[in-house]
């Protein structure tokens, strides 16, 4: 097998093509930046009676000749990675492959967009975001992680190679190398290049996407639990409750975040048992898990409890499902102690996942309690206050609905941080194995020789930028299309 | 205003206390004063021998006297060994021990002596914090004004394209950590087998074989371009973003305001607006959000100087970590707790100053 180029034989017609868009791109650019500095006031032209045109005439068509040629830009990238799935093998480059092993996510990323687009006007805030240009991308983006995410995790699929496995004669080969006598049905290339170990530097990126993508959202959700679980109450009744829980917010929020990681996830306080609970020795990690994710249930708990509270029939019901499943997955998460034996969590994992959600749940607790100080001085809360409402129903179906806007769009900024968090500690060693495929480890990994071989480190730092920046652009459109109506 | 700051300044000093005993307690934990022990003397030490060292250096005191002996409310730790010699806490090695001071913590201006490194403590963090300083300066130096200019110019027509780029541009940079630019940066700057350099030096026009250098170990004697612009760059890059959006946040709204308009339909013309009008109200919110940017420049410092090799505060944070060098930790935790901390009060402060509507009561 030869060693694949970047663009393959596509690039031969292309790569001239996408060299004059680009250089005219970022020529057209940078003039129109500064023709709108020497000319800053748009003039008003008519251009005949009914249509009159704002701008004046030379920035105007810098402006244009760098939105044409941004498409052009765009048109020629998607022709460069669908190449692959119509030529053969090693026709269109190692972009085009990587674009070829992405087909289940183009396929439902299109699907996804194609219905979201015909029904928007019947999803509510979500259809919405598809009015929005910047939404419309950082959802894709978002999304894009998602499904190969799911797609590498579930299905086994895009994966070229195992995470874990080295080949030999690999070890910090250039994107594009032949594997040394593959086999037949074995992928025959590193698309990406090999690591320090030999291990496929394509696969690992692709793998690190399923730790992230589990670990990230479900600890900003946890998070936002504990964050609203304490902040309604403290915003809503004040007094010494607020006092006392609003100074430990401010304790941990003033608690410099790099070294709160350096005193939690070192080994030694990982394993270390304080105590032992009917046998079970309690370590730091154990024991925090076992305060924060009770918030979920409490909160769960109480939200059926407010409502239902005068059917029982139905309140038993919710009640009881909730204790039965969150019970369950309380005892296999926070204590590794499922009955049943099916759930639990990895210790370094935990750490990880408990360390995160201490960190954010100071920040949703002080939006929360700022969100409910605004809001329950409105009407409705009052006129709910006279019908003799409970302060718990009044908090959770009267004030956090209507506190939803803000909170969805932090959420969606808050995911993005916690995977900014979560490469912090893989960066540092800090957790997960250093085996773990997950982005910020590999980082680490790769940047001892990062100026003879970038290429290991590359990968997983433009992938976690581009997660984090699509989730940024699509709390950005969540933002502008909720602050419309 | 008075009694305010008196109670900032007290609720200030509790958090202070409580973070570092909190320190203090996590770094005095068995596992970590046994990791501690044993790289001060060696790995197969025997359980005694640990107990010994540990008991000889005074870190098996309670929890709660410890720390008040770190903090130098309570008399200094004392030990007696079989042929009584006496070594402590508060007397230098060497000197006689009636002489030595009973008091010596925080408060007495002693920070202990640092394991790893033999020396003062407080010595050690104010040669790395100088270093960092430098750093943070040049960062700071890039990173504020790049962001107003930025803040301004997309706030100042709402929804322009210009707005929309300079958006996109402050999305995407508060989306770059410093672990992601840096490596970014080293690949594509400092690497020689990035086209970049490959093609300037083909070229003649750079000396070496790098552009710039993926390492500011040399920075520590002698600052020069190559050497210290990407780690400042990489800093920067993350603060810009943030600091921008919030810029151009308030410049949106104080340019929708009444006076505004007045002054544009009076016939001032737009460059004057902007500058004299609208400039000087939409800077008291970016204000607060550059205070408050202090803390997180803590967490880039460490992530920079780690990846880029440059031995300041944040370098020293990571070895005291690594090595659970209890008096330097706490040392290091005292400086970043109080930079925290000030700058929160300097914020608070600087926004009723800036902002006449507002008054404390």
């Amino acid at each position: 097998m030869d060693p694949l180029t970047w663009t393959g034989s596509l690039g031969t017609a292309l790569n001239p093509l996408f060299l004059v868009a680009a250089v005219v791109f970022i020529g057209s650019t940078l003039a129109y930046v500064v023709a709108s500095f020497v000319s800053p006031v748009p003039q008003v032209r008519a251009i005949n009676e009914t249509t009159a045109i704002a701008g004046n005439g030379v920035t105007e068509l810098l402006g244009r000749l760098a939105l044409v040629s941004l498409l052009a830009l765009l048109i020629l990238a998607i022709v460069y990675l669908m190449g692959g799935i119509v030529s053969p093998y090693g026709a269109a480059g190692i972009i085009g492959e990587i674009g070829q092993r992405f087909l289940p996510v183009w396929i439902a990323l299109l699907a996804t967009f194609v219905l979201s687009i015909t029904f928007k006007r019947k999803l509510g805030l979500y259809g919405k975001l598809f009015d929005s240009p910047i939404g419309m991308v950082g959802f894709g983006l978002t999304m894009f992680w998602v499904f190969t995410a799911i797609f590498a995790g579930l299905f086994d699929m895009i994966i070229t190679h195992e995470v874990l496995v080295q080949e030999s004669g690999m070890k910090n080969k250039v994107p594009g190398t032949p594997l040394r006598g593959a086999e037949e049905g074995e992928f025959p290339h590193y698309l990406l290049g090999g690591d320090t170990l030999a291990r496929d530097v394509f696969s690992r990126m692709v793998s690190g996407s399923i730790t992230v993508l589990l670990i990230a959202p479900a600890a900003t959700a946890f998070a936002f639990m504990v964050g609203i679980t304490l902040g309604l109450p403290a915003g809503y009744y004040g007094g010494r409750f607020d006092t006392i829980i609003s100074f430990l917010a401010n304790l941990v929020l003033a608690f410099p975040v790099i070294l709160l990681f350096f005193l939690l996830v070192t080994p030694e306080i990982r394993s270390y048992e304080m105590f032992s609970v009917f046998g079970k020795g309690i370590t730091f990690p154990r024991a925090m898990a076992a305060v924060l994710f009770l918030f979920p249930v409490i909160f769960l708990l109480v939200l059926w409890q407010s409502r239902y509270f005068t059917q029982p029939s139905k309140r038993n019901l919710f009640v009881g499902v909730t204790i039965l499943i969150g019970g369950w997955l309380y005892l296999g998460l926070a204590w590794d102690a499922d009955p049943l034996g099916q759930v639990s969590m990895d210790a370094g994992v935990l750490i990880v996942f408990v360390s995160v959600v201490f960190v954010n749940a100071p920040t949703v607790f002080r939006i929360v309690r700022g969100l409910v100080l605004d809001i329950k001085t409105r009407d409705y809360v009052a006129a709910g206050q006279t019908r003799g409402e409970g302060p718990w129903y009044i908090m959770l179906w009267e004030i956090l609905p209507n506190a939803r806007g803000p909170l969805i769009v932090d959420f969606c900024l808050r995911i993005g941080y916690t995977t900014i968090l979560l490469g912090t500690l893989g960066f540092f060693g800090l957790g997960l194995s250093p085996e773990s495929p997950d982005w910020g480890t590999t980082i680490n990994q790769g940047r001892r020789l990062l100026s003879v071989y970038p290429h290991p480190a590359i990968a997983p730092a433009l992938s976690l930028m581009s997660l984090v920046l699509g989730l940024n652009l699509l709390a950005d459109g969540l933002r502008e299309e909720s602050l419309r109506d | 205003m008075g009694l305010f700051l008196l109670r900032r300044v007290g609720v200030m000093l509790l958090t202070a206390l409580c973070l570092t005993f909190i320190v203090y307690f996590m770094t005095t934990l068995y596992p970590n004063l046994e990791k501690l022990a044993k790289t001060q003397g060696n790995f197969r030490m025997s359980d005694e021998a640990v107990a010994s060292y540990l008991d000889r250096e005074g870190y098996l005191e309670p929890v709660f006297k410890g720390y008040g002996q770190w903090l130098g409310i309570l008399p200094g730790h004392t030990f007696t060994d079989e042929d009584g010699t006496i070594t402590g806490r508060c007397i230098a090695p060497g000197s006689d021990p009636a002489n030595a001071p009973t008091y010596c913590g925080v408060l007495q201006g002693d920070w202990g002596q640092s394991v790893t490194f033999k020396d003062d403590a407080g010595e050690i963090i104010s040669k790395r914090l100088g270093l960092t300083g430098w750093l943070a300066l040049a960062a700071f130096a890039v990173m504020i004004p790049a962001a107003l200019i930025i803040g301004i110019l997309a706030g100042m027509r709402e929804g322009s394209r210009m707005d929309r780029s300079l958006s996109t541009f402050a999305i995407a940079s508060s989306a770059t950590p410093e672990y992601v630019s840096g490596v970014i940066f080293i690949a594509v700057f400092a690497a020689s087998a990035s086209p970049l350099n490959a093609f300037l030096a083909d070229m003649g026009w750079i000396s070496g074989r790098t552009l710039l250098k993926g390492s500011a170990t040399s920075a520590m004697e002698d600052i020069t371009w190559a050497n210290f612009t990407l780690p400042v760059a990489t800093i920067a890059l993350y603060g810009v973003g943030y600091i921008a959006r919030m810029t151009r946040a308030s410049m949106a709204e104080v340019m929708t305001a009444q006076y505004i308009r007045t002054a544009r339909l009076k016939g001032v013309n737009f460059r004057t607006v902007v500058l004299k009008h609208a400039l000087r109200n939409a800077l008291i919110a970016p204000f607060t959000v550059i205070m408050l940017q202090f803390p997180y420049l803590l967490t880039g410092v460490v992530i920079t100087e780690t990846l880029f090799n440059y031995k300041g505060f944040g370098w020293l944070l990571v070895q005291a970590a690594s090595t659970n060098d209890i008096q330097l930790l706490l040392g290091c935790s005292v400086v970043a707790v109080f930079v925290v901390l000030v700058t929160q009060l300097i914020s608070d402060i600087g926004y009723v100053f800036l902002n006449p509507r507002i008054r404390i009561s």
